[in-house]
């Protein structure tokens, strides 16, 4: 039997507010939580809800003979916890049937594949986390953000125990070959790759409810026609989408519900097609081949690469700053850096910079809340330069609260020891001061002479750790410091640290 | 002495510094007992009348009779010109202007015998033909008004204040805050040039804003240079505005640009100095405040360099924000290729913020306590940006005697120049 294998993205970005140089360093919340919530509402009343409602009906009726496969970003859960419960409690009936399957990615739904594998691990390993919590599954297969893949990507994700990846069936990629089989990473053999047939995928995605295609309006006989009138031998239909196609891409109006309410019942009358979620089609079928990848694809635009999101000079700068602060971000405890982190993180923001919307201007407009790339790169840039602020003052805070007790207590009694001697010092230097007052009768020039000397000296001593000691004050920040070399102590901390 | 004075926009409703120095000018000159008659192309009712008469153009009736006078001035110079010309309006608003202008039509007032034309007073779409619309108000206001001078500010007044010398006979004096050199570099447009040297060659004295535009009206103008005499702007400051709490909200030092973003203010320059200064010292940031032609181009720059988590963008900023965006800096630069004069250094110095003007700028000519480059000079730019915001004792000199010398700029005392002019008629 021949496989369907339908894949949806479920994704939300936290949209930045406008944030305005003049917030820099004075307030810190850069997501509009206005319109987050407008449109998670407004999308979950015109798709989430019903095609979840939909799915269920379908899987009601045919049992588990009708499958299909999603992907929720990290940021999209969130929102449905702050927005939209109602939407996650019927994911969560979805899972509980038993028919569904849910697929890893990354947690901010990011680029990080591109930039850090050990970013990308941490990130992955969280969504996966919050998978098996709402949905008590650990998922098997993976897929990256917007189909990003390369042969290096689909190594690690390999080497991260997954056995198989999404991936676009760039026709760029393939040449001759066909997208309807399986295939396997290009380095790592064990991991499968199951590739979307962007034809039959676009069908219903894009042009279902296009008039002025020749093919419409599309019925689902035509459609079960279509996929049997492929060629025998072929195995498997990759059907990847948005998941928004349902309702909110198309509307209910062009009938795109009904199309997908008949498709299982066509589907099992006139053909021998079998639906399968993603792991079981990796299961079931056998590779035929390695594919080569060596440069990274996506299933964005007519170009399938990586310029929607990376490329100009705009989104390139952004990009890189932004993981600039990844050493640094390693060290950071406090959970609102770690969320803002983590949201900044999110393609979109890339995707607004984007500055080649002639030829998909209509895709890339799609809730976008910039009027122009220059702007989103502006409003970005300015909360990306006030969330660099705070991650450098919230580390240098956290430097001294890494000492342990026993090195503090050490620092104390050393410095308490160096007081004791300057004052002893100043002390001398007095009693000194005094004696010669005293003497100045008396005319000794050897004896002044030497006294200047060793005040000038303590003087010097006294400038240098003072200066030490306010250096100290600027960079931590604190009561705490009586001491005079911190610095050095802090230093070997981090790096045992590391 | 009483003048006949023509304006485009007079406080509160201004675009840009024309109406301000207007405002003090009026003010310096009611001072030194001098009786303006003010008129604007229209009058909001809220303007500031304790220091002059406004006439509001837009209320001024043309009746037969004066239509007559305007068949006359039709004589005189033929003034309608097509032209899309917008010397002072943002990328933003050009869009406005151009989608309400196919909205409005219904500009003038019919009646039997009288006619009123209305002016939006804004730098816009037919803007040659309120210029010239204005010039027939012109007359007829001369022709009913008893003063003694006629005194016209910049090219958009020229045609209305060489009207009223027609229709009055009395001195035309006009005032040049910027010529076409200035707005459009090399790339003149010819039209406002030759309203500009009509002006120039009907008056009877010329006033400049400084040497620098003293110099373009003697040699791009071929003016005769006894009649042209160079008053510096001053400027006015109310004192309220710098009492409000606000504070530095950021650790590093900022550098800031504020100005339109177009070729004359070279934002171009700024950006590379700042690139400059950047990569030699981490701890300081750049604010480019203002839209224009060449914003997009200028973010696009930052970019290539590698510059914009230091370097900010803030767009055109209205009202307080300025003044909260001085008390952000440490430093104000402006890089201008062409300046008449330049008001803002004098903003920014009033607001204790040390500033590095260009010499190819009025103000330069003023200010003693500025660090002055040449516009192009990019590494004598960076230079000085690097030294104000490193070396403490350089911006403390700076701040203190910056703000001590501007407050000492007054209207009055310009005003008392622009009186002796007016009296070298009658002696």
């Amino acid at each position: 039997m021949r496989t369907i294998c339908f894949y949806f993205q479920v994704h939300q970005p936290y949209r930045l507010k406008r944030y305005r140089f003049f917030d820099i360093g004075a307030r810190h919340n850069y997501f509009d939580d206005y319109a987050n919530r407008s449109i998670m509402r407004k999308v979950a009343e015109k798709c989430y809800l019903p095609t979840n409602q939909l799915f269920l009906d379908l899987i009601k009726e045919y049992g588990c003979r009708f499958k299909i496969s999603y992907s929720l970003s990290g940021t999209v859960i969130d929102q449905f916890e702050m927005y939209a419960p109602d939407v996650l409690e019927s994911f969560k009936r979805l899972a509980e049937t038993g028919c569904v399957e849910f697929l890893s990615e990354t947690y901010s739904h990011s680029l990080s594949s591109l930039k850090s594998r050990e970013e990308f691990e941490k990130q992955v390993a969280l969504h996966d986390d919050k998978i098996k919590e709402h949905f008590n599954q650990t998922p098997k297969v993976f897929r990256n953000t917007e189909l990003i893949y390369s042969d290096t990507i689909g190594a690690m994700v390999s080497d991260m125990g997954y056995k198989a990846i999404l991936c676009e069936g760039a026709k760029h990629i393939l040449g001759w070959k066909s997208p309807n089989f399986v295939y396997t990473n290009a380095i790592d053999p064990k991991l499968k790759l199951l590739l979307k047939n962007f034809k039959l995928s676009d069908d219903i995605a894009f042009r279902f409810s296009n008039t002025a295609w020749d093919e419409w309006p599309l019925t689902t006989e035509k459609y079960v026609e279509w996929l049997n009138s492929l060629d025998k031998k072929e195995e498997i239909i990759n059907l990847f989408m948005d998941y928004e196609t349902f309702g909110e891409h198309q509307w209910a109006e062009t009938g795109i519900f009904e199309f997908m309410r008949h498709l299982p019942r066509q589907v099992f009358s006139h053909s021998d097609f079998e639906f399968l979620t993603p792991s079981e089609a990796a299961e079931k079928h056998q590779p035929v081949a390695m594919m080569h990848v060596p440069h990274p694809i996506s299933w964005a635009d007519e170009e399938r690469d990586l310029t929607a999101w990376l490329g100009n000079d705009l989104q390139d700068d952004a990009f890189d700053k932004l993981y600039d602060l990844q050493e640094k971000m390693k060290l950071v405890t406090d959970d609102d850096l770690l969320r803002d982190w983590k949201y900044l993180q999110t393609s979109d923001h890339f995707y607004y910079m984007c500055t080649k919307w002639f030829s998909d201007g209509d895709v890339h407009k799609y809730f976008n809340p910039y009027d122009s790339p220059y702007d989103a790169f502006i409003n970005f840039m300015n909360a990306l330069s006030d969330f660099m602020l705070r991650v450098d003052n919230h580390l240098q805070q956290n430097n001294l609260k890494q000492f342990l007790p026993e090195e503090i207590n050490k620092m104390i009694s050393d410095y308490e020891g160096k007081i004791a001697d300057l004052k002893n010092l100043t002390e001398k230097g007095n009693r000194k001061k005094v004696i010669q007052r005293k003497d100045t009768s008396v005319k000794k020039k050897p004896a002044t002479k030497k006294i200047v000397i060793t005040k000038m000296s303590d003087q010097d001593t006294i400038v240098k750790t003072s200066n030490k000691a306010s250096k100290v004050k600027a960079v931590k920040k604190t009561k705490k410091v009586t001491s005079a070399k911190p610095k050095a102590i802090s230093k070997k901390q981090t790096k045992t640290k590391k | 002495m009483r003048v006949l004075m023509f304006g485009w926009e007079f406080p509160p409703h201004i675009t840009g510094g024309l109406g301000t120095a207007c405002y003090g000018l009026v003010k310096g000159l009611a001072k030194n007992g001098v009786d303006v008659l003010f008129v604007v192309p229209k009058a909001f009712g809220d303007e500031d009348n304790r220091v002059a008469r406004i006439i509001n153009a837009s209320d001024v009736e043309v009746n037969q009779e004066s239509l007559l006078i305007e068949e006359f001035w039709k004589k005189v110079t033929l003034m309608e010109i097509g032209s899309n010309l917008i010397p002072y309006v943002s990328p933003e608003e050009f869009r406005r202007i151009v989608a309400q202008t196919l909205l409005d039509k219904t500009d003038i007032e019919h009646s039997v015998f009288r006619t009123k034309f209305q002016f939006s007073g804004k730098y816009g779409k037919d803007l040659m033909e309120e210029v010239s619309r204005y010039a027939i108000i012109a007359s007829v206001l001369a022709s009913k008004n008893n003063f003694d001078i006629i005194h016209a500010h910049d090219w958009l007044t020229y045609p209305a204040g060489i009207a009223a010398k027609s229709v009055s006979g009395k001195p035309l004096v006009i005032h040049v805050h910027a010529t076409e050199f200035d707005r459009s570099g090399e790339n003149i447009n010819q039209n406002v040039f030759e309203i500009e040297r009509k002006g120039m060659i009907a008056a009877d004295r010329i006033i400049c804003v400084s040497n620098y535009t003293r110099n373009i009206v003697i040699n791009r103008y071929g003016i005769d240079e006894s009649k042209v005499f160079t008053v510096h702007n001053a400027v006015e400051f109310d004192k309220e505005t710098f009492e409000k709490d606000w504070h530095k909200t950021v650790p590093e030092k900022v550098v800031t640009f504020l100005g339109r973003v177009t070729f004359q203010k070279g934002p171009d320059y700024f950006i590379e100095a700042a690139n400059k200064v950047i990569k030699k010292y981490p701890n300081v940031r750049f604010v480019m405040a203002g839209s224009g032609d060449m914003l997009n181009r200028m973010i696009r720059r930052a970019a290539e360099l590698r510059i914009s988590e230091k370097f900010h963008f803030t767009g055109f900023l209205k009202g307080d924000d300025v003044n909260r965006l001085f008390m952000q800096s440490d430093l104000y630069v402006m890089p201008s290729v062409s300046e008449p004069f330049g008001i803002s250094p004098l903003e920014a110095m009033r607001a204790s913020v040390p500033v590095i003007i260009s010499k190819q700028s009025g103000v330069s000519e003023v200010l003693k306590h500025a660090i002055k480059v040449d516009f192009w000079d990019i590494d004598a730019m960076a230079d000085a940006i690097y030294g104000i915001i490193n070396y403490e004792a350089l911006s403390r000199f700076f701040r203190r005697n910056g703000q001590e010398e501007v407050m000492h700029l007054k209207w009055e005392n310009a005003a008392l120049q622009v009186k002796n002019i007016y009296q070298s008629f009658f002696n």
